[in-house]
């Protein structure tokens, strides 16, 4: 009952923090085709959960996003990677909404994945881990619906891999989804996508110290691996226009450049700044898995190349968002998936935010992003029948 | 705004009124360049039709978002392609066809995507227009026609007559034809008729393929 400020928003955000294992330790069939479990996810919940269970909103999250969406990371300290978004009066509400956002399968905060422990062996399964796909991510999430109570999602939100997360949610449960966002996102994950993630776990393996994939059981941690990783996809999630305007040429507390390798520039120094911090809270072999997860994201592929037959006859209310200049999920990623739902007959909104952040700007506190969103679910509480609280703030 | 004197009785402006009425209960409507989404709002809300609507501008979208209205940013040129054949009862074009870049190719994919298309649009022919640029030689510039030629985002004027004769190129039938005097209200003459070509301020066409 200490009075530090992470328990003060804890207690203001109702925060619930847990882990399930899943249909009681059987295993869950998965895309590859493999069995696995048991099934352990982490999450947790904000706000209060209404009387017929209609208020819930299920945020997914990114490659390296994790439950922590509001309460500070346990590792780093730093405030909840949605923290911008969700929350007491924010654009998802929690006062008027049960958040619900968990660790993905695969993932290293909790839930099952590469770094968890195989009741059998009693050692990480390390390389052992089945791969997973985004399909196999939303299953778990379904369960976990299942495991508190809830038969549907009022919203389900997310941006980049949690958008594909959100699209995979609409077409194989729509019958449990009353609204979706998918956040500067696409259905089919690009060539040069792909590429970069290859870029990351070709840096990953060369490091010696990721032993094959046993550097846990070695005592070994690939950081050097990771955090280029790290460097490299980092440099995906700007702009041009944003590392201009926040680095341009300028050098790193000298006056002229060193004619050496040291980090002669504000860029450089930043980019090994997010490299060496990402390594402290993450794990190197989740990162292989979930960047293969998204590799294999292709919506139009599993329906005939037709993206909209993922959506015919949908129930389910879309509201897509991109921005201007991400060009990792460029908007015409996003046009494509509001075109499939056009031609389904969908019920969709779109709107492409004018933004010069990059993909970063569904993480960032961008106001025309934010109005889209709370207006959107304002129009969609309306029509679900949940009473808005805080009107006219 | 809703004591302005082109807004009826329900709150709604004059001329999206008159278009709603041409519209059936419980249709699948298509609003392109639905603004702020005033007219889906109102046709969801009073004739239970099913609506959707794109439009340009940010703000617009977000305000008809917020709305719980279904409206994509994008524009009537570009992107009425990517809707399937007859996915839509109404299309409605509302004072925008003059803004467009390519008016004919968006009419007909307005029939294409819709059984039918409502057009509304400026009257370029109406007798002060035609005066204004006898007497002074100049593009028209009055409350009608508010911008200089050289800002205006309407680059495609037609009249009356030019928009029937389009109709007929392109085989379409005209179902209903409204001219509208500077008040937005229903004249007495249709909009094919001579009349309509120098007294109308504006025209309302109820267009079937």
């Amino acid at each position: 009952m200490d009075a530090t400020p992470g328990n003060d928003l804890s207690r203001r955000l109702n925060a619930v923090e847990d882990t399930v294992t899943l249909c009681g330790g059987m295993p869950l069939a998965l895309d590859s085709g493999a069995s696995f479990g048991p099934v352990d996810i982490a999450y947790h919940t904000y706000g209060h959960l209404n009387a017929d269970k209609s208020n819930a909103i299920v945020v997914c999250h990114a490659l390296t996003g994790d439950q922590y969406a509001v309460l500070p990371h346990p590792v780093t300290g730093k405030p909840g990677w949605w923290s911008s978004l969700i929350g007491p009066g924010k654009v998802i509400d929690t006062d008027v909404y049960y958040v619900i956002c968990s660790n993905v399968i695969g993932g290293c905060m909790g839930s099952s994945g590469p770094r968890s422990t195989n009741p059998e062996t009693g050692q990480p399964y390390m390389l052992d881990f089945p791969v997973v796909t985004v399909a196999d991510m939303v299953r778990a999430q379904v369960l976990l619906l299942d495991h508190l109570g809830i038969d549907q999602a009022f919203a389900v939100v997310g941006g980049s891999m949690g958008g594909m997360q959100v699209l995979q949610w609409a077409a194989a449960y729509p019958e449990r989804v009353f609204c979706a966002l998918p956040i500067a996102t696409c259905a089919r994950y690009s060539a040069q996508n792909i590429a970069f993630d290859e870029v990351g776990r070709q840096a990953i393996m060369a490091d010696l110290d990721w032993c094959g994939g046993r550097y846990l059981l070695e005592g070994k941690n690939p950081h050097k691996g990771l955090a280029v990783a790290r460097m490299a996809a980092h440099i995906t999630y700007l702009s041009e226009a944003a590392l201009t305007r926040k680095f341009g040429r300028k050098l790193q507390g000298k006056d002229r450049i060193g004619y050496g390798f040291e980090a002669d520039f504000e860029v450089e120094s930043y980019l090994r700044h997010q490299g060496s911090t990402f390594v402290e809270r993450f794990d190197a072999n989740s990162y292989l898995y979930i960047t293969r997860a998204m590799d294999y994201f292709d919506m139009p592929g599993e329906h005939d190349g037709h993206l909209a037959k993922a959506f015919r006859g949908t129930p389910v209310h879309f509201c897509v968002i991109s921005f201007s200049s991400d060009w990792l999920f460029p908007t015409r990623d996003s046009q494509a998936i509001v075109r499939a739902l056009n031609a389904a007959a969908a019920s969709v909104s779109f709107v492409e935010v004018q933004s010069d952040k990059g993909h970063d700007a569904f993480l960032l506190d961008e106001p025309e992003f934010h109005d889209t969103v709370r207006g959107f679910l304002a129009g969609m509480a309306e029509r679900r029948g949940i009473a808005a609280k805080t009107e006219g703030r | 705004m809703a004591a302005a004197p082109n807004h009826s009785a329900t709150g709604i402006r004059i001329d999206l009124k008159i278009i709603a009425e041409m519209i059936d209960d419980g249709s699948r409507v298509l609003d392109v360049g639905c603004g702020e989404g005033e007219l889906l709002a109102y046709l969801q809300e009073h004739r239970g039709i099913d609506g959707r609507g794109m439009e340009l501008s940010m703000q617009g979208v977000q305000r008809a978002v917020a709305k719980g209205l279904a409206v994509i940013q994008g524009d009537a040129d570009a992107d009425l392609v990517d809707y399937p054949d007859d996915a839509f009862d109404y299309v409605i074009l509302s004072k925008t066809l003059q803004a467009t870049r390519n008016p004919r190719a968006v009419v007909e994919q307005m029939l294409r995507i819709g059984r039918h298309a409502i057009v509304s649009f400026p009257n370029f022919a109406h007798w002060r227009t035609r005066l204004d640029l006898a007497l002074h030689g100049r593009m028209p510039v009055n409350e009608l026609l508010p911008y200089s030629w050289y800002e205006t985002p309407n680059i495609h004027f037609c009249t009356v007559r030019d928009f029937i004769e389009l109709c007929r190129e392109l085989g379409v039938r005209v179902k209903t034809s409204l001219s509208l005097d500077a008040a937005g209200e229903v004249q007495r003459f249709t909009a094919d008729s001579r009349w309509a070509n120098l007294f109308g301020v504006d025209a309302v066409f109820l267009l079937e393929k």
